[in-house]
């Protein structure tokens, strides 16, 4: 009997992604959280200001939208990535992952996979609540921008992500994902513009990671402060860090559980 | 041909515990093989090895004649393992649809829906199902891809006397088919009734590895208690195929393969006896009179 010896990489990953998107899809913890959180914050912060106009000529609106789009695909990052994989590690779905033909590596980028069509989603529905019910006015080209590049800067939050649900057990990783999200965010200026806040954030947010990710959206509407490569090289060094943090840890169980 | 498994002199140390303290095993293709111990013997630990979950500290492990973590051997392979778990969001069609994607060439998620008992349950969530269930659904899960050979930690552990029944009638099924199977238990007859070739393994070591008759008459399988009428000393048992006797007073207890002797001859032997209780031997205490002896 002649068979292949292994099962081909791409429909494992198709089939792992499928059922990746049906397990975030179904846990209102995330799938809620997710894609209507975003929408909420922007009601409250944004909405009442939308119309506002700054000094650089962008609505308050569509800064917000922006800031609020760097929020939601952290949050879809780091609470999808932390405490999905918290609880993964809670009920040993890895000790039955690591005796399949499935290679550790397509298990990941399954969970890349459908964490980044996560944040497109919320991405879409954000900005598509901003501009219907918000009436904030962009080309479509710089809307494409801000997804385009919110998408492909995430790479940091899924780095921080992984290191909390390897560092932390499933009870504490919401917690931790929180205390270490929220005032991240709202110290790098995305609930609130900067300017409003107190002098100590403000000295404080241009070392932060939320701060640099969410240039990279308010540099598409023209409103950053600091150029592309700069926001860049901020973003590629936390996301080494980051990603060194939760290799540490991976490797640190895999010594306790395989070795 | 390649023996499915080769373990030689496999040790595994976990800190200052020596789980396995040089086992050396071979299993050739279509054979329906019971790891057989008390808990904590080293059964779990053997299958690890065989699978790559964990590495020998000496000694080699070879599955398929490749490296476990080999994908190519990985593809062969169908196990059922203790602890290990999965999430409960989705349904049982679809995690085993999902496991089919993970082999070569995998027949209809029905097969093995079927193979496990759980056609009644294939559209019900995964957090619905009992214990019992549960332990199944990764039966069905190993076996899902058609797999050369299924590697069964405990297979029957938590499950009703219906459900452990289909289990084993698919485990055997399986076997007539040519699979190789090698599976843990810790209850002699589970073992007795399954397989062909029993390896018994206590404290880290394989100390029988021969079929089950031979295993059966080797590990005292029956416990006989009794009182006797008048005092009799442990000469009464002289010759006779006994273990671990105990006599306090008038109160008698031990250990046999097979009461049936025992009984005719203390008979004989002209010992009245009463109170007459003949019942499964714990299989720990089995081994304890079996290492004691050595």
């Amino acid at each position: 009997m002649t068979r292949p010896a292994a099962a081909p990489l791409r429909q494992m990953l198709l089939a792992q992604t499928r059922s990746e998107l049906r397990m975030r899809w179904r846990v209102p913890a995330f799938s809620v959280t997710n894609l209507a959180l975003p929408i909420v914050f922007f009601t409250f912060f944004g909405l009442p200001v939308a119309h506002v106009v700054r000094r650089d000529g962008v609505s308050v609106g569509a800064y917000l939208l922006a800031s609020f789009g760097a929020y939601a695909v952290g949050n879809v990052m780091v609470y999808g990535f932390g405490i999905g994989v918290a609880n993964e590690r809670g009920m040993k779905v890895d000790r039955l992952m690591r005796a399949s033909p499935l290679p550790p590596l397509v298990f990941m980028l399954a969970k890349v996979v459908t964490a980044l069509m996560f944040a497109f989603l919320a991405l879409v529905l954000l900005i598509g609540f901003g501009i219907v019910v918000g009436g904030i006015h962009q080309t479509p080209a710089v809307w494409a921008m801000v997804i385009t590049r919110l998408l492909a800067g995430s790479l940091p939050f899924i780095g921080l992500g992984f290191a909390i649900g390897y560092w932390s057990g499933p009870h504490a990783a919401p917690a931790v994902a929180n205390l270490i999200y929220l005032p991240l965010s709202f110290a790098s200026g995305l609930f609130m513009p900067l300017d409003q806040l107190p002098g100590f954030v403000r000295t404080l947010a241009p070392f932060l990671p939320s701060y640099h990710y969410a240039q990279l959206a308010w540099s598409a509407l023209g409103a950053g402060r600091e150029s592309l490569g700069e926001s860049l090289l901020w973003l590629a060094c936390y996301t080494a860090l980051f990603l060194t943090l939760a290799v540490r840890a991976y490797r640190r169980e895999e010594r306790a559980k395989f070795a | 041909m390649t023996p499915v498994v080769e373990l030689r002199a496999a040790r595994k140390r976990f800190g200052q515990v020596e789980a396995l303290k040089g086992v050396d095993l071979t299993i050739a293709p279509g054979e329906l093989v019971a790891l057989l111990g008390p808990n904590g013997a080293g059964k779990t630990t053997s299958i690890s090895l065989m699978l790559g979950l964990r590495r020998p500290t000496g000694g080699e492990a070879r599955l398929f004649g490749l490296d476990p973590v080999d994908r190519r051997a990985r593809s062969r392979c169908g196990v059922m393992l203790q602890e290990s778990g999965t999430t409960g969001v989705l349904t049982v069609r679809e995690i085993v649809n999902l496991f089919r994607a993970y082999y070569p060439s995998s027949p209809p998620a029905e097969r093995a829906i079927a193979l496990a008992g759980l056609d009644a349950k294939a559209n019900a969530r995964i957090a619905t199902l009992s214990g019992g269930e549960r332990q199944r659904l990764y039966f069905a899960l190993a076996v899902c891809g058609d797999p050369d050979a299924l590697f069964l930690d405990e297979p029957t552990v938590g499950m009703d006397v219906v459900g452990r029944r289909a289990v084993l009638a698919s485990i055997r099924a399986l076997s007539a088919t040519g699979k190789t199977i090698v599976l843990t238990t810790h209850y002699l007859e589970e073992a007795d009734q399954l397989a062909s070739r029993i390896v018994v393994i206590d404290r880290g070591v394989v100390i029988a590895d021969a079929s089950p008759r031979e295993i059966k008459a080797r590990i005292p399988s029956k416990r006989i208690t009794f009182s006797v009428t008048a005092a009799v000393g442990e000469a009464a048992f002289q010759g006779l195929p006994v273990q671990s006797l105990e006599v306090h007073d008038h109160r008698v207890g031990l250990l046999s393969s097979e009461p049936e002797g025992v009984l005719k001859a203390l008979f004989e032997r002209g010992v009245t006896i009463r109170d007459l209780e003949v019942t499964g031997a714990d299989l720990e205490e089995a081994f304890l009179s079996l290492t004691s002896r050595r």
